[in-house]
């Protein structure tokens, strides 16, 4: 029986892209000259220029020349190689991109680059200080609060601003009163808190210890 | 995602006029909706116009007692700010009920009401949609269609706006102001800022294009007890079924006034006046409860999988009343 070769080589994929360019260069629809791709048809092919940045990461200034359309989560991940923050959903419902802006917990991953100039942003990487694990890092591992680890720096960045707002005296939907805010921080509290990051390995038992313990020591 | 030129707006006037100049320009603040929408292509924008800088973040006191809040406070800041939990608790409450810590930190006060439904055939491109395409119909009528309106819906859709803060702020009288390309400003009653559906679903607001929110106003805070009630599918992190914003001012035994807006029902916050006519001057006690329950649905449509909405939200109403006047 005759064989077919569906792997991709890396000069397929160099010809493929060679390809790409040469049609953009043409200067017609990239979709017009491929009946199959019919989201492609309607794109504008306009070249958009790319925006000069300075993105202040984990303390150290990044220069970088990025498309509008990334996110501060393809920056850090495809452009500046931080790849402890993981994209999920891409759509800010898993929670596995957060990164802290200016100490606040955000979805990095419906968050524009552009947008980020000028804050200060700490991602998973930013956090231990040298070899010594940040407190809530040091928690996640001494509760085992992980299976695969695909959400762990997302659960530990969103932990860490968590529990600064905790601090700040934020109530949540938890507190019995919003006008006095959180008596304490039960696991009712830490649970509805961290409804933004979801653990598909199912984790949350360690994942609440480890937050409860961490918030006596941080 | 389809390619865009993103600028930072220097001023509100400028930002404005930004947007006004292409006809296929945006604001964007937090994102998180917005950017949702453009990587699914169903928000197409050629040019952003970044307001999320503007000196719009700040929370103040009005000459009549009230408070101004500036269109781009976050949702956090916003539900943790002290005046607010004490004085309009409700409003605290309601955005404590939506989203997530993360998505409140981003999302600015103007763009939680701007946010679009969450239909899912809006969301499906190969799936008719009158709001995403004009004339295409409306799958939610014959299709899943649990999390849909039942009241103020058209045969062109029955999607709902999921907003809970837009809720909280219809039953506290908010307006919103907003600032036009040209440099004029105007004051919107918040139960005018949204248009029900009718034969032109993709219009969703009363606003015109470069119209911008700059902040929403509260009027001084309202005597009596207030309570945000939102029943939903997942104790935390969904949006609502229904939900409930109630201010029940009490005068002995009796109500004096008391205002009720609903969300998860509706394409809008949706105000219920004919219930608190029931209830003004009423023995405050569940008959009372009752028939303002069932006057708040008397014209509510259900369209299958989403009559279970009309009971669920009498019982809601009934229930908020009567923990508000429980020590109002």
């Amino acid at each position: 029986m005759a064989e077919t070769d569906y792997r991709i080589t890396r000069r397929t994929v160099l010809e493929g892209g060679a390809a790409t360019c040469l049609l953009l260069a043409s200067g017609l629809p990239v979709g017009a000259q491929d009946a199959g791709a019919t989201i492609t048809a309607e794109r504008v092919t306009t070249p958009i220029s790319k925006i000069p940045m300075t993105l202040r990461i984990n303390a150290t200034e990044q220069a970088l020349e990025l498309d509008p359309r990334t996110t501060l989560l393809d920056a850090l991940r495809n452009h500046l190689g931080l790849t402890g923050s993981k994209k999920g959903c891409d759509h800010g419902q898993c929670g596995a991109c957060t990164v802290l802006v200016n100490g606040r917990r955000i979805n990095s991953c419906v968050s524009l680059a552009a947008q980020h100039e000028g804050d200060e942003i700490t991602t998973i990487e930013g956090l231990a200080d040298g070899d010594q694990l940040h407190p809530v890092q040091a928690a996640f591992v001494a509760h085992d609060g992980f299976q695969c680890g695909y959400c762990t720096p997302g659960q530990i960045c969103s932990a860490v601003g968590m529990l600064e707002e905790v601090r700040a005296g934020w109530p949540s939907h938890a507190s019995t009163d919003v006008a006095t805010g959180p008596a304490a921080l039960s696991d009712a509290e830490i649970r509805e808190r961290m409804s933004g990051n979801i653990c598909r390995c199912a984790a949350y038992s360690n994942i609440v210890a480890a937050i409860r313990d961490a918030a006596e020591e941080v | 995602m389809q390619p865009f030129t993103y600028e930072r707006a220097g001023s509100v006037r400028a930002a404005a006029a930004a947007v006004a100049a292409k006809p296929e320009a945006k604001f964007i603040s937090g994102g998180t909706n917005l950017l949702d929408l453009m990587k699914l292509e169903i928000e197409r924008p050629t040019h952003l116009v970044d307001i999320s800088r503007l000196p719009l973040d700040r929370i103040e006191e009005t000459p009549e007692g009230g408070l101004r809040i500036g269109a781009q406070v976050r949702n956090s800041d916003l539900a943790a700010d002290l005046r607010v939990r004490s004085r309009y608790p409700v409003l605290s409450q309601a955005l404590l009920a939506g989203a997530s810590g993360q998505i409140r930190n981003k999302a600015s006060t103007a763009g939680n009401l701007l946010q679009r439904t969450r239909c899912p055939y809006f969301y499906d491109r190969n799936m008719p949609c009158n709001k995403r395409e004009p004339g295409s119909g409306c799958a939610a009528l014959e299709g899943f269609n649990r999390m849909h309106a039942v009241l103020g819906a058209s045969e062109a859709c029955i999607a709902v706006h999921p907003s809970d803060l837009a809720v909280a702020m219809a039953a506290l009288d908010a307006e919103v102001e907003t600032s036009l390309p040209e440099g004029t400003t105007r004051t919107i009653p918040i139960v005018d800022l949204h248009r029900l559906p009718a034969s032109t679903p993709h219009v969703e607001t009363t606003l015109g294009h470069g119209e911008m929110i700059t902040a929403v106003t509260l009027p001084p805070p309202p005597s009596g007890r207030q309570l945000y009630r939102k029943v939903r599918d997942r104790a935390s992190y969904a949006f609502a079924l229904v939900s409930v914003a109630a201010v029940v001012e009490k005068n002995g035994v009796r109500i004096r006034r008391a205002r009720i807006a609903m969300g998860g029902v509706a394409p809008k916050p949706w105000r219920t006046l004919e219930a608190e006519y029931v209830l003004a001057g009423a023995e405050a006690a569940d008959p009372a409860f009752s028939e303002a329950a069932e006057s708040a649905l008397a014209g509510a449509v259900g369209r299958g999988s989403n009559d279970f909405k009309i009971p669920l939200a009498k019982r809601t109403i009934r229930q908020t009343l009567a923990a508000a006047v429980e020590d109002a």
